[in-house]
């Protein structure tokens, strides 16, 4: 994957991406972080974090503001230095390898063109770099603009772009040195709702093309669930979890990743003997142990994990439906300000009106239970109610 | 009036018939605006007036340019402008060489220390000429003392200020860092990424410091003339003597070509800035 001048004629006539040839040039290249560590002064921002990850494969970290993430990647990329640890790619530490040397492609969050340079000119200054010559630099700068849609554009300048042009300026920028990892810094963040969508299927369907090994970094679960083989939740410097976005929100590992992935209700329960009991019935416990029989928790329960049916005498009154197409969103109201959000078929909502009485009950199926939360947490629960209620 | 501040959903202004009541409170800063400017302007603009007055006076009473065209053949002109021409070009030459890079390490390595910078940069304003004099002495090559060239790091010292300030500006008004981040994920090492990236997008602020450093050497004269090397500044000074209205001539001159350098700065960047919005308000 590594650029150089006596490289596949596909390479030099600046076919990057432009067909079936970018997939067998897209070997990739296999990124491994071995225990990183990162202090800034009393915040650990990387905690002995390790990662693997293989040739080609799209990977989202996703975290909280100050979760390390961010970090992680700068420190793969050779923009900060670490505390302890290993930064490993194709089996070579680059434990002193400046970032110049890395032959990462990175796009930063903010927009990262050079203003005194057009289109064109930015995406090929890394070729420049690397001592390709004018016409063939300016072929391929070309043919990698033509694969993000702005060849039209080509010598326009920054200012005279819009932020979602930029970003996929940036993009081609970063792919036109042919990267043996590529680096994705919230590239979406700074862009409206719309563009950001478009950019992300365009990001997509091209990592998937070019299979390029990519880090991506957000704190969006949307975009990391929609566009990355595996996600890593991170929290406090270390991985919380890494799987397939599913399995993330099918079988989140802990209670942190549970409700940091999709909605998540939490309900007062109490442990007995096979389970737990939540909203009058028994179910299993997926995070077992720890727990003595009669002690009071939190049961996590995700909306379509909850069934309701109308009932003159239920605990709970509706507050709100939410249409969501197949799905409709109902927001119950259970005794004691406690708010949870149910979510099923729409057509067995029809009949449901804001102000009747239901009956909520958990699906038989594994829950997770974590300990109560702070009153903070609790007045938070009781806004949301008061919330429901006033609508 | 007072429905309006009560009411901010309430019509707006125009629609109420108390328009008259507004616009007497809008006018009142303008009109300051332009009391203030005028009086600045008077200030500035009298003694320009006086100068010119006087170097456009004939010897019978009328107006004549016979001292502006005289400048360039009086003695000892050519070489005393001469100097400083070549002092202006080596010291802005040197102070771009240490300033740009020292401004760009300190926003992108310490930028905490920058208000630490702000202050070391003032002191050749606060520190008296003599003393920088002897300081440049002490550490200046051998090959240079005795020359007219050691003035020019002189020069450097007390360009310090209004360069730093420049360029340090400039920088704040761009992501430096993302750019050299952006630049170095490319493959650029720091001199390439400095020569091409920052280099060229601080070009208004480059600009802006060249123009006060050859603005600062065309005008100073005390070092100058405790070093008693004959600058155009100190010729300005000595011609006096001889011919008051050619020296005078030569002191506006030196004015006006300043005056013309900065305005073809501000237009310049006025240009880029109005290109840049209709750009902007294209896509």
């Amino acid at each position: 994957m590594k650029f150089s001048r006596s490289s596949s004629p596909a390479r030099s006539n600046g076919k990057v991406g432009g067909g079936e040839n970018v997939g067998e040039q897209g070997a990739g290249a296999k990124v491994e972080l071995r225990n990183l560590k990162r202090r800034f002064g009393s915040t650990q921002a990387l905690d002995g974090l390790t990662l693997t990850i293989e040739p080609g494969e799209f990977v989202a970290l996703l975290g909280p503001s100050g979760c390390g993430k961010t970090t992680a990647l700068r420190a793969l990329a050779g923009f900060e230095f670490l505390d302890a640890g290993r930064v490993v790619v194709d089996g070579k530490d680059l434990a002193g390898v400046p970032a110049q040397r890395r032959d990462m492609g990175m796009v930063f969050q903010s927009y990262s063109l050079f203003p005194n340079m057009n289109a064109l000119d930015n995406v090929a200054f890394g070729l420049r770099m690397r001592g390709v010559g004018t016409t063939a630099r300016r072929e391929k700068a070309a043919s990698v603009l033509e694969l993000v849609g702005l060849e039209s554009e080509k010598e326009k300048y920054p200012h005279q772009m819009s932020g979602g042009q930029q970003q996929r300026v940036a993009l081609a920028r970063a792919l036109a040195i042919e990267p043996r990892v590529l680096l994705l810094d919230e590239p979406l963040s700074a862009l409206d709702a719309k563009v950001r969508l478009q950019l992300r299927d365009q990001i997509k369907l091209l990592q998937t093309r070019l299979r390029i090994t990519t880090l991506f970094v957000t704190h969006d679960q949307e975009e990391a669930l929609s566009m990355a083989n595996r996600v890593c939740v991170m929290r406090q410097g270390r991985l919380e979890q890494v799987d397939a976005p599913a399995v993330l929100y099918s079988s989140p590992a802990t209670p942190f990743v549970a409700e940091f992935v999709g909605i998540m209700n939490r309900l007062p329960g109490k442990i007995v003997p096979g389970g737990v009991e939540v909203l009058g019935g028994v179910v299993g416990i997926r995070n077992g142990g720890g727990h003595a029989d009669g002690s009071a928790v939190e049961v996590l329960v995700r909306p379509e994990g909850l069934t309701l049916a109308p009932a003159a005498d239920g605990r709970g009154i509706v507050m709100t439906k939410t249409f969501l197409g197949s799905t409709t969103r109902v927001t119950v109201l259970l005794e004691g300000e406690l708010a949870v959000q149910v979510d099923r078929p729409s057509d067995d909502t029809a009949n449901l009106e804001p102000g009747s009485a239901v009956q909520v009950t958990v699906l038989d199926r594994e829950v997770m239970v974590a300990e109560s939360r702070s009153g903070a947490d609790d007045a938070s629960q009781a806004w949301v109610a008061a919330a429901a209620k006033q609508s | 009036m007072v429905a309006l501040i009560e009411s901010p959903v309430g019509p707006r202004p125009a629609d109420t018939g108390e328009q008259d009541e507004i616009r007497p409170r809008r006018r009142r800063p303008r009109i300051w605006r332009g009391v203030v400017l005028g009086l600045a302007g008077v200030y500035f603009l009298i003694p320009l007036y006086a100068a010119l007055r006087f170097a456009l006076g004939g010897p019978t009473g009328g107006l004549t340019f016979a001292a502006f065209r005289s400048i360039p053949s009086q003695l000892g002109f050519s070489a005393a402008f001469g100097l400083s021409l070549r002092l202006a070009l080596v010291t802005t030459v040197i102070t771009l060489a240490l300033m740009v890079p020292t401004a760009v390490f300190v926003h992108l390595r310490f930028p905490q220390l920058r208000r630490l910078f702000d202050g070391i940069t003032i002191l050749p304003i606060v520190i008296p000429p003599v003393v920088l004099i002897v300081g440049v002495l002490q550490v200046a090559p051998t090959f240079l003392k005795g020359t007219p060239y050691l003035l020019a790091l002189e020069y450097v010292v007390l360009a310090m200020p209004f360069a730093y300030r420049s360029l340090d500006s400039g920088l704040r008004a761009m992501d430096l860092k993302t750019l050299v981040e952006a630049g170095r994920s490319l493959g650029a090492r720091s001199i390439s990424t400095l020569l091409r990236v920052v280099v060229p997008n601080l070009r208004s602020a480059i600009l802006s410091a060249t123009v006060l450093t050859v603005a600062l050497v065309l005008g100073e004269y005390t070092m100058a003339t405790l070093d008693q090397y004959q600058t155009f500044s100190v010729w300005i000074v000595y011609f006096d003597a001889d011919n008051a209205r050619v020296s005078v001539a030569a002191s506006f001159m030196a004015l006006i070509v300043t005056w013309v350098l900065l305005m073809v700065i501000l237009s310049f960047d006025l240009r880029r800035t109005r290109r840049s919005v209709q750009a902007k308000e294209a896509a």
